[in-house]
């Protein structure tokens, strides 16, 4: 492995307390790729052979099981992944279109990277926010009911620098690496910020109070 | 005409949904007081006399998975909740836990205690980070206000939860899938029996239940089961997430009793996008058949959607105006199991590889006459045919939408082109062909 040793140290320390929340240590497995990913960007081969010290696993079993998933990605990723949704529902509202425009836009197809290494577009399937149609994922934040425009603005402004919010979920959309810390399971401070209930969450909330019901009763 | 019932979702409009303060505020953990006074057996009763029923698809008895398990022999049993919301169209768990992730840290609480578990686990997709957050904070209130954590409340009763994210795989949906993933391997399914009750997380006898379902406890140990019982029908009771997507007015999340029929929910909603008319429309995600206009006062519990030939599933109703090309959407849908297929058994892995080969061919334009027999033969090799009901799911849009709509697919094979434009059926308006780019 070629982590320094304070990045070794660091990574012990939190592989120890992924290890600690689960009875069977090889359950740790899947939080700890997602470790791996905060800090190189993908699973990398020194990645894989952390992972097998850590967890009395082959190199071969971790490899198995991290090319199995989407979401491990095995050459450096973008420091932003875009996903635009195609699966059927979005695609026909809208997404495939937005799909080809931003492609076009940015220059890069399907699991590709832009050169300045800050996007990777992918052709998503369905995030579980149909209501929200057509959706657009960025780091796995949700930027509902988007436009081509609105979608190669998102994209333009994460190129440049810039913190961009999602339509729902907190403040700003962090970093591919800073997102993989999140999934790992550790605590960035960010559940309290939000942007708002958007209007498909609450639209049998408010039909209901329109039939002239009230919350509390029973 | 049916009333619309919020109750998991009742408190999503006030501010801080999310947070311990108000949820308790709107008499959120009452339900736990509750149950802690009461024996696990009597619990385990009241979700049986309830009737409710699995929310996750499958609609088997809650109860009933729970009496499943074996007596306690004084070592470990675990609760695992799937939150891994992937099924087309389906996007009800994702707001509750979003928006009132207390409501599900409650149920797992008295269902863990119901079932004598004291370490249960979330799985939630990895592709909802916000979710986590969510979750974890949730988890956290939930602790440092004695909910969770050794002798809660005094009971005796401890109980420790994880909650852990997958990394994207539709698969890890299907239960037996999940828990090998959860056991840090490839999420495949594994044979059954053994069931989880029997021998599931660690070959440890295990309930598997999806979000919604155990969300839903709590309300009814708080309010009794006499209400959960009063709503819905006779053998679909209570209230479950109807979420309408696609061509209507107000796509949303609709909380109703079971036995609402579209009709109904799209006055809610509105009604048709622009006044069009419906074409067809998914009863409960993308492995369920699809129904048309001819279906709108079918009631939308298990038995009436079973006897009309489809299924209610998670109540994910994608609905499609007449704009829409079926095959295009069946296509995708396709697309999709194709993508998500697990490989581990042939029918699904190969069978759903040559339906996209096929689809795509018929929806451009370059299908034979003889294509559309084989789409029907192929899905004969995969229905029935698969380890698990991904292959069963894969094939449901596909028969039912040739059956339907046979005269689409013959026309995209005679006309040699789609006849419809799909500008026409997105929400937002351009001309100009880019059909193709980088795709």
């Amino acid at each position: 492995m070629t982590y320094d040793e304070t990045t070794l140290a660091q990574l012990r320390d939190d592989a120890a307390d992924i290890v600690s929340r689960y009875p069977v240590k090889r359950s740790a497995l899947l939080p700890m790729l997602h470790l791996v990913q905060s800090v190189d960007g993908f699973v990398s081969p020194d990645g894989i052979r952390f992972c097998a010290e850590r967890l009395d696993l082959s190199a071969a079993e971790v490899s198995a099981v991290a090319t199995f998933y989407t979401q491990y990605k095995r050459r450096p990723n973008g420091e932003y992944q875009v996903g635009v949704c195609v699966n059927t529902l979005c695609a026909v509202m809208g997404g495939d279109r937005i799909w080809d425009e931003l492609s076009e836009h940015v220059g890069v197809g399907n699991d590709e990277t832009t050169a300045d290494g800050k996007v990777t577009l992918e052709r998503l399937e369905c995030n579980a926010a149909c209501d929200y149609a057509p959706v657009m994922m960025v780091n796995w934040e949700f930027f509902d009911n988007q436009t081509p425009d609105s979608a190669k603005q998102v994209v333009d402004d994460l190129r440049a620098g810039k913190d961009v919010a999602p339509t729902r979920g907190p403040a700003k959309v962090c970093t591919f690496k800073e997102v993989s810390r999140v999934l790992a399971g550790f605590d960035d401070g960010r559940a309290n910020e939000d942007q708002g209930v958007g209007a498909p969450t609450l639209a049998g909330v408010k039909a209901a109070k329109a039939q002239g019901w009230k919350e509390g009763k029973k | 005409m049916t009333t619309l019932t919020p109750v998991l979702s009742a408190t999503w409009d006030v501010k801080d949904s999310w947070t311990l303060s108000t949820y308790t505020k709107h008499g959120g953990y009452r339900g736990l007081k509750k149950a802690l006074k009461k024996q696990p057996g009597e619990l385990v009763q009241a979700i049986k006399d309830s009737g409710l029923r699995g929310r996750g698809g499958a609609g088997f008895p809650t109860g009933m998975k729970w009496g499943f398990l074996p007596p306690d022999d004084g070592k470990p049993r675990y609760l695992v909740i799937n939150a891994d919301e992937s099924e087309p169209g389906t996007c009800k768990d994702i707001p509750t836990m979003l928006s009132a992730p207390h409501t599900l840290i409650e149920g797992v609480i008295i269902t863990s205690y119901a079932i004598g578990c004291n370490h249960a686990f979330i799985y939630l997709r990895g592709e909802v980070v916000h979710v986590y957050r969510r979750l974890i904070n949730a988890v956290r209130e939930a602790y440092e206000a004695g909910h969770l954590g050794k002798n809660i409340h005094g009971s005796g009763f401890d109980l420790d939860v994880t909650i852990h994210s997958g990394a994207g795989a539709y698969i890890c949906g299907e239960e037996t899938a999940l828990l090998d993933s959860l056991e840090g391997r490839r999420g495949q399914p594994r044979l059954k029996p053994p069931f989880p009750a029997v021998a599931g997380l660690y070959a440890r006898p295990t309930v598997v239940n999806n979000v919604e379902s155990i969300a839903s406890v709590p309300a009814i140990i708080d309010r009794g089961v006499a209400w959960f019982t009063g709503m819905g029908t006779e053998r679909s009771r209570g209230m479950g997430f109807f979420s309408l997507s696609g061509h209507v007015e107000r796509p949303g999340q609709y909380e109703a009793p079971l036995g609402i029929t579209l009709r109904e929910l799209l006055e809610f909603a509105g009604g048709m996008r622009g006044g069009r008319p419906l074409k067809f429309w998914t009863p409960g995600g993308s492995s369920t058949p699809i129904f048309t206009d001819a279906h709108l006062d079918t009631p939308l519990d298990y038995e009436s959607v079973g006897a009309a030939g489809s299924m209610l599933g998670t109540r994910a109703l994608q609905i499609f105006d007449d704009t829409t090309c079926v095959v295009r959407a069946v296509m995708r849908w396709t697309e999709f199991y194709k993508h998500e297929s697990c490989g581990k058994c042939t029918p699904c892995r190969e069978g759903t590889f040559w339906l996209t080969q096929v689809l795509k061919r018929i929806e451009k334009g370059h299908g034979t006459p003889a294509d559309i027999q084989q789409l029907l033969d192929t899905c004969d090799s995969i229905a029935g045919r698969s380890f698990c009901a991904l292959g069963d799911g894969a094939t449901s849009s596909v028969i039912s939408s040739v059956k339907l709509f046979r005269d689409e697919f013959e026309q995209h094979v005679s006309t040699g082109e789609c006849p419809f434009d799909h500008a026409a059926s997105a929400l937002f308006t351009y001309s100009d062909s880019l059909e193709g780019a980088h795709a």
